[in-house]
């Protein structure tokens, strides 16, 4: 078969394979963070206090106008700096090194909270105003409609723009490879020198990212149908 | 920031980080030029009934869209050097400029996106129109330059601003292939003074205020588009959206 033969790695194949599983990882992770200040950064966009709902549009305005590899930069080099500099001052004189999985989890998942605010905004704003007149009525905190009625529907309406959310997010943990996470990308870059086969390696680290994406589209799909499950489609 | 925010140094930085700019700019508007060539033929097709060319345009823009962009810049800045046969093309002082790579995967990734959007677009001119514009005796060829490219043009602009300013944010990836952008300048500067913050947020107010300029001249352009309408809404996002 001349095309296996093609996509023979000389024996480094194995650190694509565990570049691919970090880079799942990186994704999830961000994803959690993402969803959590999406919630937050919808609900302060919400709020009846001016200052909550500047913080939630001054969030979701800024950090959209800053390519990611800039703030993933600003964070690493900035934080590496700024965290030497306080330990300085306290009298000690060390070599800082940021965790790179903590450091490009924490910008991804501050970036695409960013975007996850948007969406939650868009499906706070969509649940029918009498349904939570009508929990109100009820008698139940406003704690209670939050948890039992907003957030519900909410995360359901949210669906289809969280996949596309995660699709995109997934692709951007590349981004995490210049502050050396050992993820997809960066084994690729790692190995195109050793096995002299610098196209060979992209297109096989291409191949897993198409392969990661075919999947999210599946899980898309059907996560998908179950939300529009209880909708009429018109 | 312990040690006082260096403006001195911003100050003096400006002029080194005015050329990354312009470098910035120049790739942005070139990659949307070529992008746009590549995409408005292929994104007809794409949307054509007609099924010869729909598998290839398919595999093409789906490998574009399901991998990251910074794959496809390392496949042909790294990659093609691969190929003994690229090494003795004429093209090879070309092909191993961090800029033509740049130039060459931004625009494959933004064509493969822009034909999507054409082609959704152009699905979404209304059939009565094209009736209309058939039973007028126009030919095929008009009534796709006449009728379905103006409006189809009009339905896209939205989604097409939007694609601009995600290529307008990842330009910066130039700048891990030794093109010396915004992000690139920024980069040397700081590995000669030691001082990230001062500059990435320098860049970074920088890039800020190019894409919230780019969106408001691009919510100007779509006033233009309708200009033959009483009122409308504009359509264009006040801020950049997942693209």
């Amino acid at each position: 078969m001349p095309t296996l033969a093609f996509l023979n790695l000389q024996g480094y194949g194995h650190l694509l394979i565990e570049g691919t599983v970090i880079t799942i990882t990186v994704g999830i992770a961000a994803m959690v963070v993402a969803l959590g200040l999406g919630i937050m950064g919808a609900l302060a966009r919400l709020s009846q206090q001016r200052w909550l709902r500047n913080i939630g549009a001054t969030y979701a305005t800024v950090v959209r106008g800053i390519p990611e590899l800039v703030l993933m930069l600003i964070v690493y080099y900035g934080g590496t700096v700024l965290l030497q500099q306080l330990l300085s001052l306290g009298g000690q004189d060390v070599r800082v090194d940021i965790n790179a999985f903590l450091a490009g989890t924490l910008v991804l998942g501050f970036v695409y909270g960013a975007y996850a605010t948007e969406i939650f905004r868009g499906a706070f704003l969509a649940i029918p105003k009498g349904q939570i007149e009508a929990a109100l009525a009820f008698g139940m905190s406003d704690n209670r409609v939050f948890w039992r009625i907003m957030l519900p529907q909410a995360l359901r309406l949210a669906i289809p723009g969280l996949g596309n959310l995660w699709l995109t997010l997934m692709k951007a943990t590349s981004i995490t490879s210049v502050i050396g996470l050992t993820e997809l990308a960066r084994q690729a870059d790692l190995i195109k020198s050793p096995t002299h086969q610098p196209f060979t390696v992209f297109f096989v680290a291409s191949l897993l990212y198409l392969l990661l994406t075919a999947l999210s589209d599946v899980v898309r799909i059907k996560a998908d149908n179950w939300a529009s499950s209880g909708f009429r489609r018109s | 920031m312990l040690g006082g925010f260096d403006f001195d140094l911003i100050w003096r930085s400006l002029p080194e980080l005015a050329g990354g700019l312009v470098l910035t700019i120049q790739l942005t508007i070139l990659t949307i030029l070529c992008g746009i060539i590549v995409a408005v033929p292929l994104g007809v097709l794409r949307a054509s009934p007609r099924k010869r060319f729909y598998g290839p345009i398919w595999a093409y823009t789906y490998f574009f869209r399901g991998t990251p962009m910074l794959i496809q810049l390392f496949l042909i800045y790294y990659g093609l050097a691969q190929f003994k046969f690229i090494r003795a093309s004429i093209l090879w002082p070309m092909l191993r400029e961090g800029y033509w790579c740049c130039l060459i995967a931004f625009t494959l990734n933004t064509a493969a996106y822009t034909i999507e959007i054409i082609a959704g677009a152009i699905r979404n001119v209304p059939h009565t129109d094209i009736e209309a514009a058939k039973s007028m005796g126009m030919s095929p060829w008009l009534v796709m330059r006449r009728i379905t490219l103006p409006i189809a043009l009009r339905i896209m602009f939205p989604a097409y601003t939007n694609e601009v300013i995600f290529i307008l944010q990842s330009t910066s990836l130039a700048s891990l292939v030794t093109v010396l952008d915004l992000t690139g300048v920024a980069r040397v500067i700081i590995a000669r003074t030691f001082s990230p913050y001062e500059i990435f947020i320098t860049i970074a107010l920088i890039y800020l205020g190019l894409t919230y300029a780019t969106l408001w001249v691009f919510r100007k352009f779509e006033g233009h588009l309708y200009r033959h309408m009483l009122s409308h809404g504009s359509k264009v996002t006040t801020a950049p959206a997942l693209r």
